[in-house]
């Protein structure tokens, strides 16, 4: 096993930051999967995250100049590891004018990923910022947890209005209640809502537009759906929340799949980057 | 218009129906008087008047007068009814209150009468918020009797003078003492806390004091966590009259001026510190 990278270019490694800050935001604990082609993080639902599965997926080349990767076995070119988003983080935060940024497996006391930022100097001597972050190995025999999900054979799929907004309006709605309905139709319209005993408030967005889904199956049910009818799942609200408290980059599209009264699926896609989440329905 | 067409079927039994370009002129105001949850509004033709009180010894008056809404329309004379003023203030802010120049939030507010909720459409960018929010048979708020009549002593100062004192004010110390007086200290702000006693002097002719009308020497105390609501209420502020009567009842009324420039009056009255009257 082994694997070391290296980022030089000062946008990758900002790109790269506001990735994993956007990751640190929404889970604790992730697996960070790699692969000679990507890089992936990966939260798979789990009652302990309260069903909330995540996957988020870069590809190296985009990232980093140097990338070498030796997985557990030639026909498992693969290395998957458990690690603390807001560790790597905090180590991206000391590398941010670095000149450049290694970062390696090592075998310290335990299994570390190594975040190397050269720093610049006005003399000779070089500055160099080490981290050592723990992480934890995760046995072949478990990685079919951490497969790409399917996307669901949703109901309706829509575009999400500018998150900003839509944050400062599941922001109030968390104040007011636990729980939140979205519901949207395949007529651009989405509406968010919640009651409780002493208020009902429903935000309504329209002309939100709806994605065109090719004929790759996962578009089934939607496609002789009234265009009014709405398709509604009721979440947590402090998951959409924690999804949207994450975004540090308006991304070029945003999208929400809703599979009537069981799940959302939310899609970002930012440039090179794609990140999905899932929110179960709540009863 | 977005508004007009979703209210429309409310429209037909309202008693109040209240609209605003921007929701600002109302959230602001009222969160100058938000220290507890529950909130008495009052409307009558002249505007709504929204009070706010705490242990029988503090209450907080915002007025919204009727010209600062686009539209104020009241069937009745008076129009009453409780509310949870946290959940109010959450809604009329639901698109974040922003702050940016060109970006308002319109309301269109409507209340159909005893038993009703009070019904909020909020608009921002072609967004539409609807928002009911259930109401409580209105209580009486208490008559404070604080009459200018009685009144000895008036100052008004600018609020930004004030504003510093009360940044810096001790606040381990449990009461906050005013003296006013005719000759020195004329205006002096007193905490007695952990490290020590501090004065705050305002001479009477300073730039800041707009009026002196101090007719006998009168020194109070009051409940700092009493006190400490009426910040909010200075800081949106630009004067401030401080009143005393002749109980050593506190009168403090601020003027509040909009987005648009209007002004709006919050008016906070404050009973005084028994025990400590007996001291002196």
């Amino acid at each position: 096993m082994k694997f070391r990278a290296k980022i030089i270019d000062v946008g990758c490694l900002n790109h790269f930051t506001r990735v994993v800050n956007t990751i640190s935001k929404l889970t604790k604990t992730c697996i960070l999967r790699l692969t000679p082609g990507n890089l992936y993080f990966v939260l798979s639902g789990k009652i302990a995250s309260g069903g909330v599965s995540m996957w988020c997926e870069l590809s190296q080349a985009n990232f980093f100049d140097e990338y070498q990767l030796e997985g557990v076995a030639p026909e498992a070119n693969e290395i998957c590891l458990e690690v603390t988003p807001e560790n790597l983080s905090r180590a991206l935060r000391t590398a941010q004018n670095a000149k450049c940024v290694k970062i390696k497996l090592t075998k310290k006391h335990c299994p570390c990923l190594t975040f190397a930022a050269e720093l610049p100097t006005l003399s000779s001597v070089s500055r160099v910022v080490t981290h050592d972050i723990p992480v934890d190995v995760i046995p072949r025999r478990l990685w079919h947890d951490f497969k790409e999900p399917s996307v669901p054979d949703f109901d309706v799929s829509i575009y999400l209005p500018p998150l900003k907004t839509m944050k400062n309006v599941v922001d109030r709605m968390k104040n007011l209640s636990n729980f939140l309905v979205i519901e949207a139709n395949l007529n651009g319209e989405m509406n968010l809502k919640i009651e409780t005993d002493l208020v009902s408030v429903t935000t309504h967005f329209k002309d939100l537009g709806n994605p065109p889904w090719g004929d790759d199956g996962s578009q089934g049910r939607s496609h002789s759906r009234d265009p009014e009818l709405m398709a509604q799942t009721r979440v947590d609200i402090r998951k959409l929340q924690q999804f949207l408290m994450g975004q540090q980059v308006n991304p070029s599209k945003a999208m929400c799949n809703i599979v009537h009264k069981r799940i959302i699926h939310l899609i970002l896609l930012h440039e090179d980057v794609s990140l999905q989440y899932f929110i179960p329905a709540v009863a | 218009m977005l508004l007009s067409t979703h209210s429309q079927t409310v429209d037909d039994n309202y008693v109040l129906v209240a609209s605003l370009d921007n929701v600002r002129n109302l959230s602001n105001i009222l969160k100058a008087i938000t220290f507890k949850d529950h909130a008495i509004f009052n409307a009558t033709p002249n505007g709504l008047k929204v009070t706010v009180e705490d242990s029988k010894c503090l209450q907080a008056n915002a007025f919204i007068q009727a010209e600062i809404f686009q539209e104020f329309t009241i069937k009745e004379d008076s129009v009453g009814f409780q509310i949870n003023l946290t959940v109010l203030l959450d809604c009329l802010t639901i698109f974040g209150g922003s702050t940016v120049a060109g970006v308002t939030t319109a309301l269109r507010m409507c209340y159909n009468g005893y038993g009703y909720p009070l019904t909020l459409f909020l608009e921002e960018g072609g967004v539409v918020t609807v928002c009911k929010i259930n109401t409580q048979e209105p209580e009486e708020p208490i008559d404070f009797e604080f009459c200018s009549t009685n009144v000895t002593n008036k100052v008004i100062l600018q609020s930004e003078s004030l504003k510093e004192a009360f940044s810096e004010l001790d606040m381990t110390s449990e009461v906050l003492q005013i003296t006013m007086s005719p000759s020195q200290p004329y205006f002096r702000l007193s905490t007695f806390g952990n490290s020590g006693n501090a004065h705050y002097d305002y001479p009477k002719d300073s730039d800041m004091m707009e009026l002196f009308q101090c007719s006998k020497t009168q020194t109070n105390r009051y409940r700092m966590s009493l006190l400490k609501p009426s910040t909010k209420a200075l800081a949106l502020s630009c004067k401030v009259s401080v009143r005393t009567d002749s109980r050593g009842f506190l009168s403090l009324q601020y003027l509040v001026r909009n987005d648009d420039g209007q002004i709006c009056f919050v008016e906070y009255y404050c009973c005084p510190d028994e025990e400590a009257e007996e001291e002196y």
